[in-house]
């Protein structure tokens, strides 16, 4: 019951734009659930309600059958990657997860051990202002998965990866589902997730336009890339 | 969430070194400044001040004529009259006028010895403030304000002083304790008259405070005491003035019973043209302030400005009690440095001034712990309102030139009198620069007419009251942080 992410009827407007319009799917355990649309479609929007950053005008999201700002000691029911950027960057990455790791109560032994899992440890003293977009990346892995979590939010987790990098992260979507954690993961890139999601929601507009299981999507329409260009035509709105 | 913001803090080696700078400029500049400031008597060391029986430096300067009172004893007198000189006063400034000062004093005094700042208690009458019982320079209480009659009276360790319009009817003003005076003490009358002193705005900007010579004669009659009377000029240094060598001298004429008394000088607390006070050891404050106004601000806008705040509101979800736990964290790591730095600065640059012979005024070791305690609540406190409007105002620039224009700005203009010093004394009630109050060594007293204007180190409001309006600024701005972090988006 804890690895779920469920979003029901969420609407939310910003001044005259229309950010989510009924936005509703559920990521469940043990799989990777891909979230995918084109800009303005409404999942960075999705994913900061699910974390309580923004308040849906109405409708529902829930982590393992409770909203987030409920929760307590958060990062340990739901790890996130919003924005690898948002550091302070005087500050070194070990202790940008230590102040988590604090704030949940966690061991800094805790710390060492999600840096050794991201490879980020040889670089963990050094100013989170000189990391380049792959180390980032990796040490929001690294705090999304301080907590040990029953599900994890990863927004575009492929972005400035290097290949060996995109190869890494594959493999570690794939343990986590593995593990029977839920997983959703939104990104540009259909190649990246055919391989590893094993269901699909597509959202434009603001709403789920279709939500599949991979293989599903990719019998009827021969790959995630062409399900995608045919499910979201129209929908994108440059804002 | 307060172990989460500390390791936050401490880990951003800006945020550290600034209060490291905060730390350094209180104890550097505060100790260099005691090497700059001499004192120099004509080539020679000058005296220290005279101090009263409770440790404060007084001025005691009267002409007092006076006999031996063994034990128990009374003195009454009908004051038949009582004028003065004025010399050269405004508009003109180009006549020696008749006139009385307000605090000009005559009357009757019991005081043991006449050594300069000995204890004493005396009934008078004064130039516009009616009848006063006042004793040992600080205390003042009033009498009936029409009354031409007085007596002083000694019951052991007690002081009665009573006045009375006709010499028949009197009235108790107050019975006050001299304690542990002797039992030979001296009895009699006594005059003095202050400065004129006036306070006027400088065409240049500022004011321009004059003082100007003063003189004052009683006579009083049917006298109760009889035997020989003995003159005494207390505290007088010799120095005469033209209107003393050439008109009237400061001393006494007896005939018939009629005692006529001159004098001039006074008899209270000294202000701080005495010496430099021990908030001089402050110098450092201003910079350590904009130091931890930097801090302050940025602790925050620093989140914000990096999208950082998200992260944090994720971790911990209750967003009043984190914006809470940062200011906690920021008072603490500001306080305890600050206090650390004011503890040593205060009583180190006191010694490097007593071993140049630069005599620091005395105060009460009250009043230096709340100097020293109160510079680091006024940094403290000045960080955490930076911080609170940074975190209304989610930007690092306009917060740090918005608390340094409320903070600094409105001490600097009402200190260093480029404002007239009513809109100083304004702006140091209403503006968070209010906390400066604290540096206030030396008491203002309603019975000195002083200007006592913020340039000359007085505050219109006390040391707490001053640090509580920042603190009201600080806490107001938070409440509209917390309101507008939980209303809004992240």
């Amino acid at each position: 019951m804890d690895a779920i992410i469920e979003v029901s009827e969420l609407h939310k407007r910003f001044g005259p734009a229309v950010a989510l319009d009924g936005m509703t799917f559920t990521a469940g355990p043990g799989q990777v659930t891909g979230f995918v649309g084109p800009n303005g479609a409404g999942k960075s929007t999705t994913m900061r309600v699910i974390l309580g950053l923004d308040r849906p005008d109405s409708g529902t999201a829930l982590v393992g059958g409770s909203r987030y700002q409920d929760l307590r000691k958060p990062l340990t029911r739901l790890g996130a990657l919003i924005d690898p950027g948002a550091l302070q960057p005087g500050r070194s990455g070990r202790n940008h997860l230590l102040w988590l790791a604090h704030s949940q109560g966690l061991p800094p032994k805790r710390v060492d051990e999600v840096l050794e899992m991201t490879g980020m440890r040889p670089v963990a003293r050094r100013r989170a202002g000189g990391y380049s977009l792959g180390m980032r990346q990796r040490l929001g892995i690294a705090a999304a998965m301080l907590g040990d979590p029953p599900v994890l939010m990863l927004d575009e987790p492929f972005n400035g990866l290097d290949p060996e990098g995109i190869v890494w992260m594959r493999g570690l979507l794939r343990s986590l589902a593995a593990e029977g954690r839920a997983v959703l993961v939104s990104s540009h890139l259909m190649s990246e997730l055919q391989d590893v999601a094993g269901h699909v929601v597509f959202a434009g507009a603001g709403k789920v336009v279709e939500a599949a299981s991979t293989v599903a999507m990719t019998e009827r329409y021969g790959s995630l890339e062409s399900a995608y260009l045919t499910l979201t035509r129209g929908t994108g709105v440059l804002r | 969430m307060i172990r989460a913001e500390w390791t936050k803090f401490r880990s951003v080696r800006a945020w550290v070194a600034g209060i490291v700078v905060a730390f350094a400029a209180i104890l550097g500049l505060g100790v260099a400044g005691a090497y700059g400031i001499s004192q120099d008597c004509m080539g020679r060391i000058c005296p220290a001040p005279p101090t009263g029986p409770g440790g404060e430096a007084v001025r005691d300067k009267f002409s007092y004529v006076h006999q031996t009172l063994d034990g128990d004893g009374e003195l009454t007198a009908h004051l038949a009259g009582f004028t003065g000189i004025i010399t050269y006063p405004p508009p003109n400034h180009d006549a020696i006028v008749a006139g009385l000062v307000p605090w000009a004093k005559a009357g009757l005094m019991i005081k043991d010895g006449t050594k300069v700042g000995a204890a004493y208690a005396a009934v008078m009458m004064t130039g516009h403030n009616g009848v006063r019982m006042q004793n040992n320079f600080t205390e003042d209480r009033a009498g009936p304000s029409a009354a031409s009659w007085l007596r002083i009276s000694r019951q052991g360790d007690k002081i009665i002083g009573y006045a009375s319009s006709d010499g028949a009817a009197w009235t108790p003003i107050e019975t006050v304790v001299l304690k542990n005076i002797h039992k030979s003490v001296n009895i009699g009358f006594f005059v003095t008259s202050p400065s004129d002193i006036t306070n006027e705005a400088s065409p240049r900007g500022g004011t321009i405070v004059q003082a100007r010579f003063t003189q004052a004669t009683a006579v009083f009659d049917r006298i109760d005491r009889t035997g020989a009377w003995s003159l005494t000029k207390v505290g007088d240094t010799g120095e005469q003035t033209d209107w003393q060598k050439y008109h009237t001298p400061d001393g006494y004429t007896e005939s018939n019973g009629r005692l006529t008394v001159t004098g001039s000088g006074d008899i209270a607390p000294a202000g701080n043209e005495g010496g430099p006070t021990i908030d001089f050891a402050l110098t450092g404050v201003i910079v350590a302030l904009i130091a931890v106004i930097i801090v302050g601000a940025l602790y925050i806008t620093g989140e914000f400005r990096r999208g950082l705040i998200r992260t944090t509101y994720a971790a911990m979800p209750a967003r009043g009690r984190v914006l809470a736990a940062k200011a906690a964290v920021l008072g603490a790591v500001t306080f305890v440095p600050a206090l650390l730095a004011t503890a040593i600065a205060v009583p180190v640059a006191s010694r490097v001034l007593r071993s140049h012979h630069v005599t620091l005024l005395p105060a009460a070791v009250g009043t230096q712990v709340r100097v020293i305690v109160g510079a680091a609540l006024l940094l403290s406190l000045a960080a955490i309102f930076a911080y609170a409007l940074g975190a209304a105002l989610k930007r690092g620039v306009i917060a740090i030139a918005l608390a340094v224009v409320l903070v600094v700005l409105p001490y600097l203009l009402a200190t260093t009198s480029l404002l007239p010093p009513g809109a100083g004394r304004w702006l140091l009630r209403l503006t968070p620069a209010a906390g400066f109050a604290f540096q206030q060594v030396l008491p203002a007293y309603h019975q000195i007419s002083l200007p006592y204007t913020p340039s000359d180190g007085y505050y219109p409001l006390g040391p707490w009251a001053g640090l509580g309006v920042l603190a009201a600024w600080a806490a107001a701005l938070l409440g509209l942080a917390i309101l507008r972090a939980r209303r809004s988006d992240a």
